[in-house]
């Protein structure tokens, strides 16, 4: 049978049903294809072991657009976004750093450990507030390409020159420095204390086979500040449910315009005719035909699985080939009968409802990374943790709870592969080490649930288990991402888009890509 | 978690209102008793004691200790004689108001300084290479504000010093009841008063000795309601209400240089050096494009306004901090920043910033009311601060 429709978007992924419900909201039958029998790619939901949800990969919100979560009323399909008020560092010698929403809070915590860093916090935040406001802008806008002559890409050249000479002559510099510095050298430029250093450089390290010591990773924690929701500034949160609600809720309000999602649908090929994209085949056999498709596959599987060769210019192949992936970053997922107790620090309380993050030192942080460039996942990792089951107790059964680590270095290219025993193996590290902060933890686990970057790659299909569908470095954002000339979603086969995290401004649960696909396909203004 | 102040067991015994306020990361008393209303009258009748401990506190001590304090505030602190104690804004390097506070020269080689934010690091940066050496004493040093007609007797009874010879603006070490104390006759109510400076330790027998000599004159606890009042009828300004830090400010135009604040006074260009005097030179050949002004809100416009709904003007139960727009014929040539119904002045005031060209006194402007949900016009007249300067402030 062959069907027609206006959009085919293969993959449903959040940025893939962003995409099909901007475009089915402006009246276009739109048709999303996902390969798995679940939605939402890395933004996924599922109870692994009975009685426990988890978020299983991504876990956390900050960027999610809120222009999408108006335009698709997301809240009415079940999005709720619950607030993680504070992170907390667990230091090796029993004691701890904190940083808390709450000024008044967060400054007498870090007094604790500096009178200097806790004035130089305010002003850091000030300063980087401002710098975000700079370059945000850019996050909502169609990237321009700067080789075009096109007056549309002129016009939005000029305007984002337009903003950057509206720059006060310190943000310029501030601005040169976040582009060209490490995260560790930035913010040695602001604070003595190791842990809050190493804690905020984290989050310039995320997802990246770099260290905290690798120059341009500075741009990388401005990137992450930016994180919005309900419009506030730097608000990190956990959507109820699980990520997967994310998706589910966008899912929702794409089928209340009208658009049709079909799960266990993998493609295999888009069909070329007179090199212009006209549908897509499934690995069933099935043809469906369409006027546009747009892929939320990251760059590599679009234009090297799903066409054939031939069908792109030798030199927008190359670029391909030299986009990186090189996923960095594992999880594990535990189910626990009861939580975890920090040396120091009261059994329960708020300091748990936050994120806990294992980074006391830079030197820790780039010793993890050292491990890993030489192919080894690191023995003792940076981890990001939340206890989702904290915020929203239906996440486990009653009095247990879940708890999501995100760990980082595990190199996809691991020396010799990934095995079932090397997964094994780094579940242990990661457990070994948070065990070293909360003893308790290893007699508390029921379950756990150990993925790997191969598992990524395996399961969602993001190549080398790049969590952002290819590196979120300087050198692939902005108008370079995927490919310079081809970052305004359009590909070099007239009607094939692309609209997932691997296309600016890239990766994280924030649907802009999926968005300014839309907005690319439906000829709209950026 | 917020800090206590070490006053905090005789304070919380006493604030019968539950009604708390956020001062620095500390929990003070907003009113103790169920409405601030005596609390402010004893301010300006009797005596009021106010915990004041959370201002930020630092301790300079060293050779260079004259030196550093001159390089970072506008008003000459070098000559300043021991006893001397100097209110002064501070500015970044572009000359924009970065905080305001008191020095006290405790001794040739050692000053204390207070601020409203936290300013070591801007402080320990400015010493570099310096012979100085910079205590944050926030927490070890307890502050109380004894302030009103009947301060100075209240205090002679359990101070063994002269205190009549203690002059405006001038401090003395002293012992009160045993504990030592620093005493300043200082405040921020525009009264005739005292603050008293003692370690922590000490802090709660100083508060019983006060409250025990000052009952029979009238004392009273009074908390930050009624010192926002009293501050704004003594034309004082409040950081983060009246004017934006520029350690703070996010775009240019919320930032001031110490003459928009009316603070000209205290900026000496003839000192060699300060942080931001080169920008301070051009400010002062330019000349402000605002000033700080009050104005007073005339009572025969509200009345009108009110009249015209047929209801009796209705004045704000206590201070309001929010920015309410001034006009000239229409057009926005300022805003107040704080104001309120002074109960002993029986007028209707508010601290104003108001381009200069507008901002002579006695210039009628338009002042922004909300009478019965629609928002109105009332005549609001440029004046002078202070709205109220009693002869015993100096005496
Ligand atoms: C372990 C992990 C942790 C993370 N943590 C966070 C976090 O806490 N916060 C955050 O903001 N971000 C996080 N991220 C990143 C974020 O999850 C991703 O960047 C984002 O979800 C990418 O969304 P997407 O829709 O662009 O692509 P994907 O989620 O990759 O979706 C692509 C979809 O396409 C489908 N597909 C692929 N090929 C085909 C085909 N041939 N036919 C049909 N369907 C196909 C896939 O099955 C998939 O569902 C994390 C990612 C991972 C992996």
């Amino acid at each position: 049978m062959v069907k027609k429709c206006d959009a085919i978007v293969i993959g449903g992924g959040h940025n893939g049903l962003v995409c099909a419900a901007y475009l089915a909201r402006a009246g276009k039958r739109a048709l999303v294809l996902e390969r798995r029998e679940v939605l939402g790619g890395a933004a996924l939901s599922e109870e692994v072991f009975p009685g426990f949800t988890f978020s299983v990969f991504s876990y956390v919100v900050s960027l999610l657009r809120p222009e999408i979560i108006r335009d698709l009323d997301l809240p009415r399909h079940g999005l709720h976004i619950l607030p993680l008020e504070s992170t907390l560092t667990p230091l090796p010698d029993g004691g701890h750093i904190a940083q808390w929403n709450d000024h008044d809070q967060n400054r007498h915590e870090l007094a604790r450990h500096s009178l200097r860093d806790a004035e130089a916090y305010d002003e850091l935040g000030r300063l980087l507030h401002q710098m975000a406001r700079a370059v945000r802008p850019l996050l909502g806008m169609l990237p321009p390409d700067p080789a075009s002559l096109r007056v549309r890409d002129l016009a939005s050249l000029a305007r984002l020159g337009g903003h950057l000479r509206g720059l006060a002559p310190e943000h310029f510099h501030a601005l040169h420095k976040l582009l060209t510095m490490s995260s560790a050298d930035y913010l040695d430029e602001w604070f003595e204390t190791e842990a809050l250093k190493a804690t905020k450089s984290a989050s310039g390290i995320i997802g990246t086979m770099l260290g905290p010591r690798s120059p341009g990773t500075a741009y990388v924690l401005l990137h992450h500040y930016m994180g919005e929701l309900d419009g506030v500034f730097r608000a990190w949160g956990f959507a109820k449910g699980g990520n997967g609600s994310v998706s589910a809720a966008i899912a929702a309000a794409a089928r209340r315009f009208g658009a049709e999602i079909r799960t266990g649908a993998p493609v295999a090929n888009v069909i070329v005719k007179g090199h212009r994209a006209v549908g897509v085949a499934l690995e069933s056999g099935e043809e469906i035909q369409a006027k546009v498709v747009v892929s939320g596959a990251d760059p590599r599987r679009t234009f090297l699985d799903l066409l054939g060769p031939g069908q792109l210019p030798d030199d927008f192949v190359a670029a391909i080939r030299r986009f990186r992936f090189r996923g960095a970053s594992g999880k594990v997922n535990l189910a626990l009968a009861e939580l975890p107790r920090f040396a120091g620090l009261p059994d329960a309380g708020p300091h748990l409802r936050g994120a806990i993050s294992i980074s006391p030192s830079v030197d820790y942080l780039e010793r993890a990374y050292d491990e890993a460039k030489y192919g080894e996942f690191s023995r003792r990792p940076y981890l990001d943790i939340v206890i989702p089951s904290l915020l929203d107790p239906a996440m486990a059964p009653p009095g247990k709870h879940v708890m999501s680590i995100f760990a980082q270095y595990a190199p996809y290219a691991l020396n010799g592969g990934w095995t079932d025993a090397r997964r094994e193996a780094f579940g242990d590290a990661v457990i070994d080490t948070i065990t070293e902060y909360a003893p308790n933890l290893k007699g508390a686990i029921l379950h756990r649930q150990v993925i790997t970057p191969a598992d990524i790659e395996r399961t969602v299909g993001l190549t080398e288990g790049n969590i952002f569908q290819g590196e979120l470095t300087l050198q692939q954002m902005f108008f370079f991402r995927p490919v310079p000339a081809w970052a305004r979603y359009a590909t070099p086969v007239p009607g094939l888009y692309q609209c997932g995290a691997g296309t600016h401004p890239g990766g994280g649960v924030m649907g802009a890509s999926g968005r300014l696909a839309a907005q690319a396909i439906l000829g709209e203004k950026a | 978690m917020l800090k206590t102040t070490p006053f905090h067991p005789r304070t919380a015994a006493l604030c019968a209102s539950y009604a708390w306020r956020r001062w620095a990361g500390y929990v003070v008393a907003s009113s103790y008793g169920l409405s601030h209303e005596h609390e402010y009258h004893a301010i300006r009748s009797a005596a009021a004691l106010l915990d004041i401990s959370p201002l930020c506190k630092y301790l300079v001590r060293g050779k260079d200790a004259a030196r550093l304090l001159d390089r970072v505030v506008p008003r000459d602190v070098a000559h300043a004689e021991v006893g001397r104690v100097l209110y002064t804004p501070w500015c970044d390097a572009a000359g924009k108001v970065l905080d305001d506070g008191t020095i006290a020269r405790l001794d040739d080689a050692l000053f204390r300084m207070t601020s409203a934010d936290p300013g070591l690091r801007w402080l320990e940066d400015n010493a570099l290479g310096l012979d100085v050496e910079i205590e944050d004493a926030t927490d070890s040093i307890a502050a109380l504000a004894l302030q009103g007609p009947a301060s100075r007797a209240i205090l002679q009874e359990v101070c063994s010093k002269d205190l009549g010879a203690l002059k405006y603006f001038r401090t003395t070490a002293a012992e009160l009841r045993g504990a030592p104390v620093t005493i300043s006759r200082t405040g921020y109510t525009g009264d005739l008063g005292f603050e008293v400076w003692v370690d922590a330790p000490d802090a709660l027998a100083v508060w019983d000795a006060l409250i025990q000599a000052g009952t029979p004159y009238g004392i009273a606890p009074a908390g930050m309601l009624a010192l926002d009042m009293a501050r704004i009828e003594a034309g004082l300004m409040l950081i983060d209400v009246d004017y934006i830090s520029a350690r703070k400010a996010l775009i240019p135009q919320q930032t001031s240089t110490p003459f928009e604040l009316g603070l000209g006074w205290a900026v000496n260009l003839d000192k060699e050096n300060f942080v931001g005097k080169r920008a301070l030179v051009e400010a002062a050949k330019r000349g402000p494009a605002w000033r700080f002004m009050g104005v007073e809100i005339e009572w025969e416009s509200l009345e009108e306004l009110y009249a015209d709904v047929k209801l009796a003007p209705q004045v704000p139960a206590a201070v309001w901090r929010t920015s309410v727009p001034l006009y000239t014929d229409g057009d926005q040539v300022g805003y107040a920043t704080s104001g309120g119904w002074s109960p002993l002045l029986k007028r209707y005031i508010a601290l104003a910033h108001i381009e200069s060209s507008h901002a002579a006194p006695g210039t009628r402007l338009e002042m922004e009311v909300t009478v019965e949900h629609r928002r109105m016009h009332a005549t609001a007249c440029v004046v002078r601060r202070p709205f109220f300067d009693p002869e015993r402030k100096r005496a």
